[in-house]
């Protein structure tokens, strides 16, 4: 750990405010729906409509009666989609919000690391239990995306923790007072974008849930089940956004605003530009995509990483 | 008190996943009953204070049973519906065997006078595991890297069913590859 | 939580994991059996470093074990990835010859 550690003046708060965290979570994950849909909206030339139709199909997700294909592994199913929520909620747990956190735990970037691999269960698990063909496909479909990104993912964030000396978020926040990890490895923030854009099961690396799968994974989903994988989907891409703050963007450092303000608008900025690509990039063909991840994506991960390890050796 | 009470809980859900394992008649069951196995143990070793390898524990043990479960699917070919699955052999065998493993260890464990504790854990465990495996244990992670390097270069070899000769020809000269699934690099 | 009550537990899943290796046919369940006994090992090891001697060198020994888990795991699914290309099957009592 390097000497002249920044005081990290963060406190853990008590248990409860989960709530409050989880709340602002779902907040940005409906934001992100909002704006896809408005967007949507606008492409298809319905004009400035959309924002609300998130709140709408919520409510009509949440009355829909739910259908079940024969012999389907309800009990599969259930965790695969409700673990998409819940995941996400575990995610942001260790990102501290200004100068609060809910848990400092000293090895926050793999316990980040972990609840993303989480997603590979989860995905497949969906699609698998719903006994049907092109649910399977989607599982297959998103562990083939999930061989291509993940590796690369691991190796962009081995960088930020490198130059910080720390497994812990708050010390890779603290350690870019001077300038953000974003602009001198910029490699790695590239790849941790792709990767969570990966896990969120979006934009490119919608392949799982295409339309020419009849929706993947989504196919055989409906009412709560349908609502709170697609809402998980959303919640980890804010969650990964969030993510992205303290360990590249500089955490809540920034003028006149408070720090949790800071991060709340960086957030949303990450959120935008996430939500955005969606319809500028084409999806990812899995098959095509492992190559790339594995002879493009993971041999620069690496050399970003050799580059950050030089530069923080060579700073002593 | 409650770490007693989560203990206890976390280790019912691990033996009671891990016997899962063998008695659902789910391939997919099965599998993810061994990662909720290895994740009740992680979450063991982050109670014993070991905060790094209980995570890394079930970072990769939830990756490892992803993969399992195609492997299952892959090979056995069953579908979801919930058949009746018992393709044992030796059963009795099996049982008497590992009752008398668990007796032995059993006993072991509660009858064997264990030396009281030497040393005190380091004030940052994670931080002190990474200064050991990068100075005094250095040996242990150059040998485990090259094992690893191997590992994947004979699992390749063992599991690939077409050479470079496929690939490219017998003089290795034909562009593009003939491969099943070309690739998004073009090689 | 003593170490004695963690060895039990430890014991328990080697023992399970025990049953599955030796009593499967297929090979990625006996593959399992043998996750579920290095699981308890690890639980084991764990246990021993943190109530007797809680040096650092003794995380290195789980670090290890984890790492002989993935060498099992990917020599093993390699290894029948080329059983069956070879002879269509996944049983154990189908590679006996093997032994010999």
């Amino acid at each position: 750990m390097p000497e002249n550690m920044p005081e990290t003046l963060l406190t853990t708060v008590p248990a409860g405010w989960a709530v409050l965290a989880g709340m602002i979570l779902c907040a940005l994950a409906f934001f992100a729906a909002a704006l896809d849909s408005a967007l949507s909206a606008r492409a298809e030339g319905a004009g400035r409509g959309g924002w609300l139709a998130p709140a709408w199909s919520t409510a009509r997700l949440l009355r829909q009666r739910r259908r079940t294909v024969v012999a389907a592994d309800t009990l599969l199913l259930r965790v695969g989609a409700a673990g998409m929520l819940g995941g996400s909620f575990l995610m942001v747990a260790v990102i501290p919000f200004g100068r609060w956190t809910l848990a400092d735990l000293d090895v926050g970037v793999v316990w980040f690391n972990t609840v993303d691999v989480m997603v590979w269960a989860l995905v497949w698990l969906a699609g698998w239990g719903a006994n049907s063909v092109h649910g399977l496909v989607g599982g297959y479909r998103f562990l083939a995306h999930g061989l291509a990104y993940e590796l690369p993912l691991m190796f962009a964030l081995v960088a930020p923790a490198i130059a910080a000396g720390s497994l812990r978020v708050s010390d890779v926040a603290g350690a870019q007072d001077r300038l953000w990890f974003a602009v001198w490895m910029p490699v790695a923030f590239v790849i941790f974008l792709v990767g969570v854009t990966g896990f969120s099961v979006w934009g490119p690396f919608a392949a799982a849930l295409g339309a020419d799968v009849a929706g993947g994974v989504l196919a055989e989903l409906s009412g709560v089940d349908r609502l709170v994988l697609q809402a998980g989907r959303y919640a980890f891409l804010a969650a990964g956004a969030a993510f992205s703050v303290p360990l590249f963007l500089g955490g809540g450092a920034g003028p006149f605003l408070p720090e949790w303000a800071w991060v709340v608008v960086k957030t949303v900025a990450v959120l935008a530009v996430l939500v955005w690509l969606r319809r500028k990039l084409p999806v990812f063909r899995p098959d095509r995509f492992l190559e790339i991840g594995w002879v493009v994506l993971l041999p620069a991960a690496v050399a970003q990483d050799l580059v950050v390890s030089l530069v923080v050796v060579w700073k002593g | 008190m409650v770490a007693a009470i989560v203990f206890w809980g976390l280790a019912v859900v691990a033996v009671a996943a891990g016997v899962a394992v063998f008695v659902v008649d789910s391939m997919a069951r099965a599998t993810y009953a061994l990662a909720l196995s290895f994740i009740a143990v992680g979450a063991l070793i982050i109670l014993l204070q070991q905060s790094y390898l209980g995570v890394i524990t079930i970072l990769m043990m939830v990756m490892e049973m992803a993969v399992m479960a195609v492997y299952m699917v892959m090979f056995m070919g069953m579908n979801p519906a919930l058949m009746p699955m018992d393709m044992t052999h030796g059963k009795k065998t099996a049982i008497g065997a590992s009752a008398g493993v668990f007796v032995l260890l059993a006993s072991g464990a509660l009858l064997i006078p264990w030396p009281e504790r030497r040393g005190v854990p380091a004030e940052d465990i994670t931080n002190a595991l990474g200064l050991e495996i990068m100075g005094e244990k250095m040996l242990v992670m150059a040998v485990v890297g090259p094992v690893m390097v191997a590992t994947i270069v004979s699992g390749v070899v063992l599991a690939a069913g077409r050479t470079r000769y496929d690939r490219l020809g017998d003089d290795l000269r034909r562009r593009p590859a003939d491969d099943p699934q070309p690739g998004g690099v073009g090689r | 939580m003593s170490l004695e009550v963690v060895l039990l537990v430890a014991a328990a899943l080697f023992a399970v994991g025990l049953y599955g290796a030796l009593s499967q046919q297929v090979v990625v369940m006996v593959m399992m059996g043998l996750e579920l006994m290095v699981n308890g090992v690890l639980l084991a090891a764990a246990g021993f470093w943190w109530f007797m001697a809680p040096a650092p060198s003794g995380q290195v020994l789980l670090l290890v074990v984890l790492a002989a888990m993935t060498v099992e795991m990917a020599m093993g699914f390699a290894v029948a990835t080329l059983l069956h290309r070879r002879r269509q099957t996944d049983m154990t009592d189908m590679a006996e010859d093997l032994s010999r």
